[in-house]
Order: C-alpha cells, then sequence, then structure tokens
C-alpha cells in the first residue's frame, strides 16, 4: 500500500492503494469519479482519458502511483459550475454522442487536439488525431463537426479572455 | 411542427448526464458489502473437465466462494434456452445441446466458464482465479462450417448429429427450378458474410442483491431488454418467480443487439449473491467481451439468380450455411432463417424464390442478432448478385434495378414478406444525383491518369423493422409475442411521466418520445419525462431491437395519449361548461373551438385529481395505458453509393464519397435519425474493410481484443452525404418505419460493389482488407 497524494479537478487528494492500481481505478473507485470509464484492456479505446498536468493520458495504462504530485482533471471538473465547457457544448449541439460510453474520453481527447493545435484544425487532423478513441455508435460523423465547432468557440472564448 | 414537435432538430434531453460525467452505467453502482466475481473460462475450444480443485484458491485472503458448475447444476438452474423454434423441411424440430450457465462437463469454445471466484475486491477475484485448477483432456474442435458439416468431424453435441441444428427451406422449388430451366441467364455468386464481434463500448456487467428476509432479488444489467431478461430468469432458469426479482439496466453503452440476451454471468451473479448472502458484481472485460459477448453474421452462402432475355429476374436460388457457434443463443435461431431468408426478395420483382438454410454448431462462441440481424447478410448477397449480374449482362448496375424494382404496392413477395409500401425509383435517382453518377466516367478516367482505381458501388436495401406483429411470428415459432407497451401518467400539477417498455441505450427516447407528446399537448419536452428500464417502475414490455422504439413503441405511447386525452377533454369541457367534441388541444391549452374559453392543462390534471367537479360518474385521476400490436412489420429501404480508389500498388481503399438516401416515413427528429445511419454505416463499412473475428482452425479465436480486431476509428471513415425521400408507413399511425440498422444492412454491399468495380474483379470477401485487395487485383 502506498499513499498516493494529487489534485483532482482542482482539490487536494490523499488517497491509499495497493501499489498495482491504476490511475482509473483510483479515479472510480476511489474517489467516485465514475465519468471516466473503461472501455478495454490494451490501451486502444480511450474511453478513460483525463488530463494530466494539462496533458491528454489513458488513466487505465499507468499506475495511480505514477500521477502522485500531479494535477488530473476529469470530465468532471472542465465544467465552470453550470456554465459547460465549449467542447461539452458542442458535442450536445452536433449530436456527437449516443449512449455516452466513449464521450468522456472523447471529449479529454478532444480538448487536447484543440490546445495543441490551436485554430489550425481541418477534418483530416481531427479525424488523426482521434485515431485512440473508439465510438461505436456514432460512426464518428457529429464527432468530427463538434470538435471543429468547439476549436471555433474555444478561440473564441480565448481571445476574449 | 412546433419547436419541439415532430420533425424537430431537438438537442437531446439525455446528453447533460454524458457530457459532464454524470451517466449512471452499471459499473458505476457500488452497493454495501459488495463482492466482486471473476470467471474461469475455459482456455480449450473443446474439452472436456476432469477436475476443479479451489483448495489453494479458497485459502487466499479476501476470497468468499469458487463455485463450479456441477454446483449450479446440482442447484437445478435450468440451461439457457433459445427462444425462437425452427422446424427444418423433414419436419423435425432443430436439434439443440444443453447450455448450461458453467460448464460441469464439456466445454465447446474458448471463455465458456467453468468455475467463478467470489471476493472481497475485483483484483483479489483475479488473484485467487489464477490459484484455482482446472484440469481438461482436450478434444478434437472445429471452428468453420465447411470442416463441422464433414463425415468424421469433431462432433459437439449427441442430440445434433452431424453438428447440424436444422436445414430448413422456404419458397416454391418446383417454380424456382421451372424458371432457371427457362432462363435467358443465370448469375451465380459464392459469399461469405464474416463473423462480426458487436462491441459495444460498455463491456457487459452484472449485479445481483439477494434479500433474504424478503426473497427477493435485484439485479443490474446491461440490458436491451429488462423485462424479457426477468421474464426468461423465472420462467427457464429457475432464479426466482417474476415478483420477487426487479430487473433494472441503467444507462446502456451501447448494445446493437448484443445486450438483447440473457447470458451465464448474470445468471451466475444471482445464483451467486444468494450463496453467499451478499450482492454480487461482475465486470466483463474487453477479452471477455470478444470471448462471450454474441457474435453476428458468419454466413456461407451459394446462390443463383436466373434472368429472361428482358433482363428481368425470373428466379432466385440460395443456400446459405450459418454459423451458430458452440450453443444457440436466445433469437438465433431466427436470425438466418425468418430474418435473412425473408427478405430475399431486395427491392426487386421476383417471382419465384427458393432458399435453404443449414444451422451449423462449431466450437466458437455463440451467433446471435447484431445490428440488422439476418437483413444484412441478404442484402448483401442481392446487392452483390445485382452488381455481379450488371457485369455479367454488360448493362448498367443501377438500369438493371431499375428494370427489376417493384414498384405496385402492396406488393407480396415469394418468402412470406408483404411490402405496404415504397418508391425505389425516389431513393435510388436520389443517391445518384447526391453523387453525381453522371459525371463517374470522367472521374474514373481522371482518376486512372493519376495512377488511382476509382470505383462506384450501388446498393439498394430493403429491410422488415417494427418487429413485429405477435400473432405471425408466433405462427413461425417465436416463444413471445412482440407488442409494446405505454403508460401516460399526468402528475396533479400537469407535469408527464411517459413510462416505456422501450429501453435507450444511445437511440434517444428520453428526447424523441417526449416530441411526441409536445406534439400532441403543445408543452414544452421540460415537463415530460420518460421513465424506463426498470421492472419495478414500469408495466411489462418487450424492449428494443429491430428498430421497433418508434414504429412500435412509441405507437403504443400515442394510443396511451390519445386516450388520457379524450379524458382529459371531458374534464375540460365540463369545466368549461362545453361540449367535448368542441375542445381543441393547443399549445398546452383545451380551447372550445372558435372561442376565447380555455383552460390551461394543468388545471385539468389538477381538476382530474382534486376530484371537486369531475363529470357525473368519472373517476378520478389522469393516467392511461395501452399496449400496441403491430400489423405487420415496416419497410425501411433506401440506396446507398460509394466512390472510392484503390491503390493499386498497396491495395489500400480511400473514400471519395459516400451518400445514403433512406425512406424511413416519417422522422420525429432528423438530427438523431441522422446519427442512427452514420452509426450503422460505419458499422457497415467496418464489415466491408476491417473487422473479422478470427478462430484458427482448432478453435482458438485470434482476434480478441482491439489490438487485433480492427475497429472502425475515424481516420476509417469518410463522412456521410445522407438524404431522405419518404413514403409514409400505413402500418402504423405516426407513418414511421425506422432508422436504426439501415446503415449497417445497406453499407457493406455499396463499399465491395465498388470496390470490385474499380479494380475489375468480382471475387472479393470481406473484409476488402489492403492485402487481400491487393492479391485480388494481381491473381492471375
Amino acid at each position: 500500500m502506498s499513499t498516493v497524494k494529487l489534485t483532482v479537478n482542482g482539490k487536494a487528494v490523499a488517497v491509499d492503494v495497493e501499489d498495482r492500481t491504476l490511475l482509473v481505478q483510483l479515479l472510480r473507485d476511489h474517489l467516485n469519479l465514475t465519468g471516466t470509464h473503461v472501455g478495454c484492456d490494451t490501451s486502444q479505446c480511450g474511453a478513460c482519458v483525463v488530463h494530466m498536468d494539462g496533458k491528454a493520458v489513458k488513466s487505465c495504462t499507468m499506475l495511480a502511483g505514477q500521477a502522485d504530485g500531479a494535477s488530473v482533471t476529469t470530465i468532471e471538473g472542465i465544467a465552470k459550475g453550470d456554465e459547460l465547457h465549449p467542447m461539452q457544448e458542442a458535442f450536445r449541439d452536433n449530436h456527437g454522442l449516443q449512449c455516452g460510453y466513449c464521450t468522456p474520453g472523447m471529449i479529454m481527447s478532444a480538448i487536447d487536439i484543440v490546445h495543441r493545435h490551436g485554430g489550425q484544425l481541418d477534418e483530416a487532423t481531427v479525424r488523426q488525431e482521434l485515431e485512440g478513441n473508439i465510438c461505436r455508435c456514432t460512426g464518428y460523423h457529429n464527432i468530427v463537426k463538434a470538435v471543429l465547432d468547439a476549436a471555433g468557440r474555444m478561440k473564441v472564448a480565448q481571445a476574449a479572455e | 411542427m412546433g419547436v419541439e414537435g415532430i420533425g424537430a432538430r431537438v438537442v437531446r434531453k439525455e446528453d447533460k448526464r454524458f457530457i459532464t460525467g454524470k451517466g449512471r452505467y452499471v459499473d458505476d453502482i457500488k452497493l454495501q458489502g459488495m463482492t466482486h466475481a471473476h470467471f474461469i473460462r475455459s482456455p480449450h475450444a473443446h474439452a472436456r473437465v476432469k477436475g476443479i480443485d479451489s483448495s489453494a484458491a479458497l485459502k487466499m485472503p479476501g476470497v468468499v466462494a469458487v463455485l463450479t458448475g456441477q454446483e449450479i447444476v446440482d442447484d437445478k438452474v435450468g440451461n439457457l434456452i433459445c427462444g425462437w423454434a425452427i422446424t427444418s423441411k423433414d419436419g423435425s424440430p432443430m436439434k439443440m445441446g444443453a447450455w448450461p450457465a458453467m460448464a460441469p462437463e464439456t466445454v465447446r469454445f474458448v471463455g465458456q466458464a467453468v468455475a467463478v471466484v467470489i471476493a472481497e475486491s475485483k483484483n483479489l477475484a483475479r488473484d485467487a482465479a489464477e490459484a484455482v485448477v482446472v484440469s481438461y483432456e482436450e478434444l478434437p474442435a472445429v471452428a468453420d462450417v465447411h470442416a463441422a458439416i464433414k463425415s468424421g468431424a469433431p462432433q459437439l453435441h449427441p442430440e445434433a448429429p452431424g453438428n447440424q441444428v436444422y436445414d430448413w427451406v422456404i419458397g416454391d422449388e418446383g417454380a424456382t427450378d421451372a424458371a432457371f430451366a427457362k432462363a435467358a441467364n443465370v448469375v451465380k455468386l459464392d459469399v461469405t458474410n464474416n463473423r462480426l464481434a458487436p462491441n459495444a463500448m460498455e463491456p457487459r456487467a452484472a449485479i445481483a442483491d439477494y434479500d433474504a428476509a424478503e426473497e427477493h432479488f435485484t439485479l443490474y444489467t446491461t440490458s436491451q431488454n429488462p423485462h424479457v431478461a426477468r421474464l426468461v430468469l423465472s420462467a427457464f432458469y429457475n432464479i426466482a418467480p417474476e415478483h420477487k426479482l426487479r430487473v433494472i439496466a441503467p444507462d446502456v453503452g451501447g448494445g446493437f443487439g448484443s445486450k438483447i440476451f440473457i447470458y451465464p454471468e448474470e445468471m451466475v451473479a444471482l445464483w451467486a449473491s444468494k450463496k453467499v448472502g451478499r450482492p454480487v458484481k461482475w465486470t466483463g472485460d474487453r477479452t471477455e467481451a470478444f470471448l462471450t459477448d454474441a457474435h453476428g453474421r458468419d454466413h456461407v452462402t451459394h446462390a443463383e439468380m436466373a434472368f429472361d432475355a428482358n433482363n428481368k429476374i425470373t428466379g432466385l436460388k440460395v443456400k446459405t450455411y450459418a454459423n451458430f457457434g458452440a450453443y444457440m443463443s436466445l433469437f438465433s435461431s431466427s436470425v438466418p432463417t425468418y430474418l435473412y431468408a425473408t427478405l430475399l426478395s431486395g427491392q426487386y420483382n421476383i417471382p419465384a424464390i427458393h432458399a435453404e438454410v443449414v444451422g451449423v454448431y462449431t466450437n466458437t462462441t455463440p451467433v446471435d442478432a447484431y445490428r440488422g440481424a439476418g437483413r444484412p447478410e441478404a442484402s448483401y448477397l442481392i446487392e452483390r448478385l445485382m452488381e455481379t449480374a450488371a457485369r455479367q449482362l454488360n448493362v448498367d448496375p443501377a438500369a438493371l434495378r431499375r428494370t427489376n424494382f417493384i414498384t405496385q404496392f402492396p406488393h407480396q413477395t415469394p418468402v412470406i414478406m408483404a411490402y405496404d409500401t415504397g418508391d425505389f425509383n425516389a431513393s435510388l435517382d436520389a443517391a445518384m444525383k447526391a453523387i453525381d453518377y453522371a459525371g463517374f466516367a470522367a472521374r474514373k478516367a481522371k482518376a486512372k491518369a493519376d495512377g488511382k482505381l476509382r470505383g462506384i458501388g450501388v446498393s439498394c436495401y430493403i429491410e422488415a423493422c417494427g418487429i413485429a406483429p405477435s400473432k405471425a411470428v408466433g405462427s413461425l415459432g417465436a416463444g413471445v409475442g412482440l407488442w409494446e407497451s405505454a403508460e401516460v401518467r399526468v402528475n396533479p400539477v400537469g407535469t408527464i411521466e411517459i413510462l416505456t417498455g422501450s429501453h435507450s441505450h444511445g437511440q434517444g427516447h428520453e428526447t424523441t418520445f417526449c416530441q411526441l407528446v409536445a406534439e400532441r399537448l403543445g408543452v414544452p419536452i421540460s415537463q415530460v419525462s420518460i421513465v424506463h428500464g426498470d421492472t419495478d417502475k414500469v408495466q411489462f414490455g418487450m424492449g428494443t431491437y429491430g428498430s421497433r422504439s418508434a414504429a412500435v413503441g412509441l405507437t403504443a405511447i400515442l394510443k396511451a395519449m390519445e386516450k388520457m386525452e379524450s379524458k382529459a377533454k371531458k374534464i375540460a369541457a365540463h369545466a368549461l361548461e362545453a361540449s367535448e367534441g368542441d375542445i381543441v388541444i393547443e399549445n398546452g391549452e383545451f380551447k372550445v373551438a372558435g372561442t376565447d374559453k380555455a383552460i390551461a392543462f394543468p388545471m385539468v390534471a389538477l381538476a382530474a385529481y382534486t376530484a371537486h367537479n369531475l363529470p357525473d360518474g368519472m373517476e378520478p385521476g389522469l393516467k392511461e395505458s395501452a399496449f400496441y400490436d403491430p400489423t405487420n412489420f415496416t419497410f425501411p429501404a433506401g440506396a446507398y453509393i460509394c466512390e472510392l480508389e484503390v491503390d493499386p500498388g498497396t491495395g489500400k481503399t480511400s473514400f471519395v464519397n459516400f451518400v445514403a438516401a433512406d425512406d424511413f416515413g416519417r422522422l420525429i427528429n432528423p438530427m438523431i435519425v441522422e446519427g442512427q445511419v452514420h452509426g450503422g454505416l460505419a458499422q457497415g463499412i467496418g464489415q466491408a474493410l476491417l473487422e473479422h473475428a478470427i478462430y484458427d482452425a482448432s478453435g482458438q479465436p485470434v482476434t480478441a481484443s482491439f489490438m487485433d480486431y480492427s475497429m472502425p476509428r475515424a481516420d476509417d471513415l469518410p463522412s456521410f452525404n445522407l438524404s431522405h425521400t419518404t413514403t409514409l408507413c400505413p402500418g402504423n399511425p405516426l407513418g414511421i418505419k425506422g432508422c436504426g440498422e439501415a446503415g449497417a444492412i445497406g453499407a457493406s454491399a455499396a463499399v465491395i460493389n465498388a470496390i470490385t468495380d474499380a479494380i475489375g474483379k468480382n471475387n472479393l470477401e470481406m473484409p476488402a482488407t489492403p492485402d487481400r485487395v491487393w492479391r485480388t487485383i494481381h491473381a492471375a
């Protein structure tokens, strides 16, 4: 057992976990943050994507201990109170989700994609960048639309700040 | 159409919880004192279980129990059932071997459970499972249908000699033979419809909680049809009587058919919960999903089509071998028979059809309904045949289809189905216009100059949805009726709860079903909530599959709404001192037509519950229910055209354009309909280019993870170009046909027809991987 200290969605937490505990298990089982999902065992599907120190990571593929001292943001932590993140709004407005299972990972990956590419996103780039996130419902059509839409909204929001 | 009524692109009500991480799936639920199950599964495709030694595991910390297949048999838990009886051509019933929830003696596919460990945590259960020693005596195994039907092949079940479940026929053999005898041309084709893994993104899961004092079970499960699950668990598996079993299917992360069936894991969780006296949770991992979720498709077919001198089809002969895997799953028997062969007429006037389907056991994961269920296999076969025929007869493939389209409705096919309406030329026109079919030759020539092989492929599909008229399916062997139920509960303050037997696992019912209420009453959808997925809350219902929720489920809601409105009008008329026949409903008010007298709907509701001033003899309250049994299947149809390029150097396919023109009848929410088509197309294209659940000759699955099984990813797919043509379905009052499976049914033939057009070779199997395409291009 070890104590892992980290910041999750802006809140400092210390959790005693078995050393083999994965970050996703710490989030889901110990902190009850069940928005982060597990869809495969092989780091392929991306349902578990969260941000660690501002970068997208697959939380099923790292140990909780590796997040010691880090700042982790999950799907539960991206809205500002009742104000949704522009990526959340874009997924809803563009019908970028159906069953909702892949959605948290999709949104977290998509925010990271926009951050890395800024205004330089086009459809081909979004499709290539979503390689690590699998959706079985949408055929990606509306997810791609949502990400491109959100990229525009995030740019506007950034300019306003 | 109001802003939230029928036909409006209303943003989904359910989305807020999903985009904020507040969805509630089975694995998100924790119960007090909950234990965790891990199944011990056979590594062999066929073996005898010689012994299970759990002594070391039982000494490990945190282990609560190790339970085996022999114990579940000893406790008289029932074997898994197949709910649709099929009769072979010789009049004999289908031949089935027993399928216990955990194997006591013989395992017949890799992944079949033999024992389960119950422990304090998931990790401890896994650790202990490593310490359980199962000794097996390996038996010879057989994985594909060709090998399974050979004499001397390993036999799976003594009840099914030759591994044959049934040999079933449909149609008029004599008339078909006569048509072929007179044919001017005969077109022949052999096709394989590749086995697929459904892969809903949420793995299956179950939590069972036994209350010893009440002798009552609660089961949280990933189900598309919680009432059917309760019925089967009660009536056939001896788990508990229905009133002592509550089944809850909360948010479910996709189904595509795979979550219709009642699986061994739910049964074992329920049984184990009573055994250990604590809640038991099981959450499958992805490899378990590949090994145990019912697979789809897996047909091998030879077909011949006869034409007269005017290129009119005169006959169709089909022989199909369907691989059922090692056991008969819940609805498996109906898939290659009544859901497949009854659609072999396609969109065409075919006077004579004869089809024979042989169902075969193999040492593989059981096969059952997967998005489209039989109809993709039929559509793929017919549309590959039409394309092959066009090439052989040297006519334009679109023109050959038009020559043979059914244009008069209703149309009785020779294979049971009676198509009620459609306009196949309209959807083909729309698709050809959208893709600029006329300009294709010039585009192909230009691509050739750039060193690319460009092809175009048409697929005109029809399907039977809105399943189904109960009497009709009963006469064909179904063990259940396929109606749907609804209850409309108006609260005293005028808000409305709709209780439905349909289940939403991505389809958006919480929005579309509210749109019907908004359309009829003129109230905002925020005043309406949809209640589903809990057998304690909702009256018995049949669930969601076969594109039935709008055509059948929503019609049931409409029927209940009509009853409620009728009573509400009486109350309003009484309050307004008007005649009931003069009351109209507008914008949330009950008005006396042609006057300014009106009473708001919430006041009508309140009057119903205060009961101070109701018409004489009227019962208080405002709540009505309905059961709706459809009178026919519905027949969504459409035309898909795919244009693509093949790189002859690598065999890689790149999409240029993919157009879909669908006729779904009336659309409740076009945004949601388009989403359904996008997802279906992705699964159809996935089958055509990427996906294949493969077994080696010994029955070992070699594609049991996302590292090995090629799921469609964002950069494998194009954006889609969708349009709609409309003929309203005459079979239900809303004119709805259903849209959930169309994409998966129509897409794969369009893709393969386009690739074979591009490379100039007709024989190409799915999935058309670059390797396979390259070899086909360069084959002698």
